[in-house]
């Protein structure tokens, strides 16, 4: 893993699985030269995290400035047999990172997901729709300013529904 | 100057490259077989009249028979040819998450367990996992029930591809298969039901350890459910592999290969159909995986065929397993003795009052985790099934995702339906295997 030092990123451990924390604009190109150079061929998942009302100190290395949003990349290398994981903060103001679909279109579910339940917009991507939830649904469920069981249940073409 | 045009001008390739040189991306957005289209738009369409040279814009489902669940597709047809297809989903929605946030980690199997409804013990198994690393007691689970663990995942294993042969012979027109795999996945829950109380979401893989030892005799009957099950796979075998109409119905429909496969993160029997020998148990090892010897099953076509294939024969290899298992689960605890994640025992809380308040406090308020985010993965019967964590040190995750391998497979589903006929759709859909509840969560 010493080779992903040429990225001069910050790189941390997480039992056992190397984290490397990208810059939000480079996140793409990163991914496509850890693909072709690198040999991750596969993206197993992308999610993010809210960390709103986090209580702990946020464990992030030196030169990572903490945002309220994070997207999580797993890659995975198949030769090499070993996973590495991606963080991305996303500020609050600017919810946007570059989508992965040019280099994973396997990429495309799991970013309209984020997308629907945070409100994160992926730039590129060809079908930025909500996925789980009603098209016409308001506000973004696993944010943390959204509270669970309180809100008012939205029926599609039903006026006045409560 | 000899310049090759194909590649080196300044502006680039100029020539189309062969499709075999293309990369598996680029093929697939060539291809476009994702319908992208909002279903307001689609009402729209519906609301004309078509002409007679337009392609057409159907719905199947959420409430049909094959869909398994409430899976919905959007699909572009030409005539009996499918062009493109969005599946569209969300109807069994419940916000697992966000309600996984809400529990503590104790009370988070349950939650978990209901995702993956064929296969639930495996999603137990991953949340379990993946706290225990949180925890860093992941090294300290006692053996046996680390193998307790293994023979419960891998009877779950048979009873999920015991279903899907079920359900795919119900697709496919073989009605009888329906019938006989009920039957045989009804063994494996009796078994469940001695063991955990419940025939489904068992909430028995706990953080820690399992939720109860075995029962007396558990061996004779793991041996009742496995000894009748090599004849019947035998049966089924004849029954529908050598028929020449199931073959046809099946072999060469719904082709997808390794590369797109790997592009769009497929996993599971859709990747192996194609060849690639990729199975979490084998590849990178979990539990005692490593001590056993099993055959990972591959196809070649990558077909709906290979896919039926692949299942049946895991079947035999997961028997294989549990009898490796039944000769090493060891004696020994069957939950850690860490008073932090562990209730004590029933017996202390009738004679000692800390033992009662420990109980008590240990399932109102949970323990707490320390901080951190992990990832763990295992292999699920539908691929691989990964759960992240994250962790502010309190009782409860700060956020808990867990990566169904059914949604991302899901995708692969416009890209095998493409140029095939409507009718072959129904075979498709039933070889990715969905698990509505896995995909919506």
């Amino acid at each position: 893993m010493s080779d992903l030092a040429g990225f001069e990123l910050p790189i941390s451990d997480s039992f056992g699985q190397t984290v490397l924390h990208v810059p939000r604009e480079r996140l793409a190109e990163i991914v496509m030269e850890l693909r072709d150079e690198f040999g991750f061929n596969m993206c197993i998942d992308v999610t993010a995290v809210d960390y709103l009302d986090y209580e702990a100190p946020r464990n992030l290395p030196e030169g990572v400035d903490p945002e309220r949003f994070e997207i999580v990349v797993s890659l995975l290398s198949m030769l090499e047999r070993t996973r590495l994981r991606l963080r991305v903060q996303v500020p609050e103001h600017d919810a946007a990172v570059p989508s992965l679909f040019d280099v994973h279109p396997g990429t495309e579910a799991l970013e309209r997901e984020v997308f629907d339940m945070f409100g994160i917009r992926f730039e590129e991507h060809p079908d930025l729709t909500r996925i789980l939830m009603p098209e016409d649904w308001i506000g973004y469920p696993l944010r943390k300013d959204y509270a669970i069981g309180r809100i008012p249940v939205q029926f599609k073409g039903i006026e006045n529904a409560r | 100057m000899n310049v090759d045009l194909d590649n080196d001008t300044s502006e680039g390739a100029q020539e189309l490259q062969p499709r075999k040189g293309m990369k598996a991306e680029e093929l697939l957005r060539e291809l476009g077989c994702v319908l992208r289209m909002s279903e307001a738009d689609a009402a729209d369409l519906g609301a004309r009249d078509p002409g007679d040279d337009e392609t057409m814009i159907i719905n199947m489902g959420p409430q049909h028979p094959s869909t398994h669940g409430v899976l919905r597709l959007m699909l572009e047809l030409d005539g009996e040819i499918v062009l493109r297809t969005k599946p569209i989903i969300g109807y069994l929605h419940t916000g697992m998450e966000k309600t996984g946030e809400d529990l503590t980690f104790l009370q988070g199997p349950t939650n978990v367990t209901r995702m993956d409804y064929a296969s639930p013990l495996f999603n137990e198994l991953v949340f379990s996992m993946a706290t225990e690393k949180l925890l860093g007691i992941e090294e300290e689970i006692p053996p046996r029930a680390q193998w307790i663990r293994m023979l419960m995942t891998e009877m779950n294993r048979i009873a999920s591809h015991v279903l899907f042969l079920a359900t795919n012979g119900m697709d496919i027109g073989a009605i009888g298969m329906m019938l006989y795999g009920w039957r045989e996945r009804e063994e494996v829950l009796r078994f469940f039901e001695k063991v955990t109380g419940l025939r489904m979401n068992h909430n028995y893989i706990r953080p820690g350890g399992v939720a109860a030892d075995l029962p007396d005799g558990w061996r004779d009957d793991v041996l009742q459910v496995l000894d009748p099950l090599p004849e019947r796979l035998d049966e089924f075998d004849l029954l529908m592999t050598g028929q020449p109409i199931w073959r046809e119905r099946l072999q060469g429909v719904g082709l997808i290969t390794a590369r797109e496969a790997i592009a769009l993160g497929a996993t599971g029997p859709i990747l192996r159909s194609t060849g690639v020998p990729w199975d979490l148990r084998r590849e990178m090892p979990y539990l005692y995986y490593d001590q056993l010897e099993f055959d990972v099953v591959v196809g070649t076509y990558g077909d709906t065929f290979d896919r039926y294939a692949i299942r049946l024969n895991e079947i035999r290899e997961s028997i294989r397993i549990v009898h490796q298992i039944l000769d090493k689960v060891p004696s020994g605890d069957y939950r850690i003795q860490d008073k932090k994640v562990t209730p004590p025992p029933r017996a202390r809380i009738d004679e000692s009052m800390e033992a009662l308040i420990h109980h008590f406090k240990i399932f109102t308020e949970g323990f707490k985790v320390p901080e951190g985010e992990v990832y763990v993965a295992i292999e699920s019967p539908r691929g691989e099934l990964g759960c992240y964590l994250a962790s502010d040190g309190r009782a409860k995750p700060y956020r808990m995702h867990v990566r169904g391998p059914s949604f991302v497979n899901l995708q692969t589903l416009p890209h095998m339906m493409r140029g095939g006929f409507l009718a072959d759709g129904v075979a498709v859909i039933s070889s990715v295997d969905p698990i509505m509840g896995e995909v919506d969560r």
